[in-house]
């Protein structure tokens, strides 16, 4: 097929044109993606996640700026940057490349812009498939900027090598700063709009997490006596495995500011993962989430196909009027896919 | 989840900074149900060419008020026509003089909209074009 070779090859038209097809879950996307695949693997994902606003966007563009005008190596760079689908009409507005003009008329720079179609990770469903035929295509460093993330959004980590977290000062005290979610996936912390007030209470808040969550040692005065605090002993004897702290970065995006810095803790975490292991440890799990929801969407598809519209309304219609609850009704639309089930395939056990 | 959405670009190439217009009918096409991509202020006709094509879009929306289109559209199609894009239909919205019309007709401009037009008939003729 023309359409494998050409893509890649690095055809702009052939790549953009194969995007949408995976977009549109094709089933020709599922064999070109096929093809594709033995040529993956070798780039470098960055996922770059944060609340609305925080400047993802503005972040990105002065990071693909810098690795196209000030590094060395000048590798190629695609954007996927994604935005929300309205929930009730299914359309969207993808403003992420109004940031992002710095970066046009450079051929080895690719921007995409994707709709999240109803997904509530904070990625698309296909924006995994994205991000193959980008690294089939010869692409080496693959930016995912995510949906603007609130507290569990947090499926770019799944997807990405390394993920940055994008804050900003004035969002949240402490506290936000110690719930579960979104700070937990940070391999790298930004702090962007550095030059606005507020941005030492939000360091402040940021490093003391950090610390809950990587003790060290430390000796502090504390009501006039010296105490330790940091559990030493188990990270030393526990395993030699190095561990990683999330550095904490400060920029003012919209002026470049503090972005070679931001680029070096990117390759630092690069280095670490490569030389912890984890590199690999990230690709298997990506592999496997990857696998799990497409097994389950096939499987969803395959059992609604076998419930015809009228029984599946009829038991809408019963929970709906508390004659049934949604446990009942799951367990009456799988007996009655599995008694659909040819004999020889149906399970007797039950 | 499968079916196929238009994509829009929307852009405002030249440098006038008047956007309002643009965002009503990026607001409107979105409300259709579209995925509409939005630009931003001051697109050269080469910016706008590369943003249609690494996004795939079918239909370009041209937000045009000062006076340049007859410069800025014969551009564009022509940069979508070397990029491969000869399918994609385009769009213009703004001030255009009713002696222009036939002229960007004649290039291959899909549709013109003047001050007062209707976002429904925007939507109708999008759906219609991409048919």
């Amino acid at each position: 097929m023309s359409l494998i070779k050409s893509v890649l090859e690095g055809n702009r038209l052939s790549i953009s044109r194969l995007l949408s097809q995976v977009e549109n879950n094709s089933p020709e996307s599922h064999a070109v993606l096929a093809e594709l695949f033995p040529h993956t693997g070798k780039a470098h994902l960055i996922g770059v996640t944060g609340a609305p606003g925080t400047g993802k966007s503005s972040l990105v563009n002065q990071l693909a700026l810098h690795y196209r005008k000030s590094d060395a190596s000048r590798k190629k760079i695609a954007i996927i940057a994604v935005d929300p689908s309205s929930p009730f009409t299914g359309g969207a507005v993808l403003g992420d490349r109004v940031r992002m003009r710095d970066l046009s008329g450079d051929d080895c720079v690719f921007i995409r812009s994707m709709a999240s179609r109803g997904s509530l990770g904070g990625i698309a469903q296909t924006t995994a498939s994205f991000t193959q035929v980008f690294d089939a295509a010869g692409f080496e460093i693959i930016i995912i900027e995510t949906v603007g993330a609130g507290q569990s959004e947090v499926d770019i980590a799944r997807l990405a090598h390394t993920t940055i977290v994008v804050e900003a000062p004035g969002l949240g005290d402490d506290i936000q700063a110690i719930k579960a979610g979104i700070l937990e996936i940070a391999d790298v912390i930004v702090i962007n709009k550095a030059d606005r007030p507020g941005v030492e209470v939000t360091e402040r808040a940021l490093r003391s997490t950090l610390e809950l969550a990587h003790p060290t040692k430390r000796v502090v005065r504390h009501h006039g006596k010296n105490m330790s605090t940091g559990d030493y002993s188990i990270t030393q004897t526990d395993t030699n495995k190095i561990i990683w702290i999330p550095p904490i970065n400060k920029t003012v995006a919209t002026e470049g500011k503090g972005i070679a810095e931001l680029a070096e803790s990117i390759a630092k975490h690069a280095d670490h993962l490569r030389q912890s292991g984890d590199w690999a440890a990230r690709d298997r799990a990506r592999l496997v989430s990857e696998l799990d929801a497409l097994i389950r969407e096939d499987l969803m598809s395959r059992f609604l196909e076998n419930i015809p519209q009228a029984k599946y309304d009829e038991v809408v219609e019963k929970v709906l009027n508390r004659d049934l609850s949604p446990y009942e009704a799951i367990k009456f639309l799988v007996n009655l896919t599995s008694t659909a089930l040819p004999q020889g395939e149906r399970d007797d056990g039950k | 989840m499968t079916e196929k959405k238009i994509r829009v670009l929307v852009a405002k190439p030249g440098l006038d900074g008047h956007d309002r217009g643009a965002k009503v009918v990026a607001r409107a096409l979105r409300d259709a149900g579209m995925e509409v991509i939005y630009t931003g202020l001051r697109q050269t006709p080469e910016m706008i060419a590369e943003a249609a094509l690494q996004e795939d879009v079918d239909v370009v929306g041209l937000s045009i008020l000062s006076g340049a289109h007859m410069a800025l559209a014969p551009r564009i199609m022509e940069l979508l026509k070397a990029n491969g894009q000869e399918n994609v239909k385009v769009f213009i919205g703004g001030i255009v003089p009713d002696e222009d019309m036939p002229r960007l007709k004649e290039m291959g401009i899909t549709g013109i909209y003047g001050p007062g037009a209707s976002t429904d008939d925007i939507i109708k003729d999008v759906r219609e074009a991409v048919k």
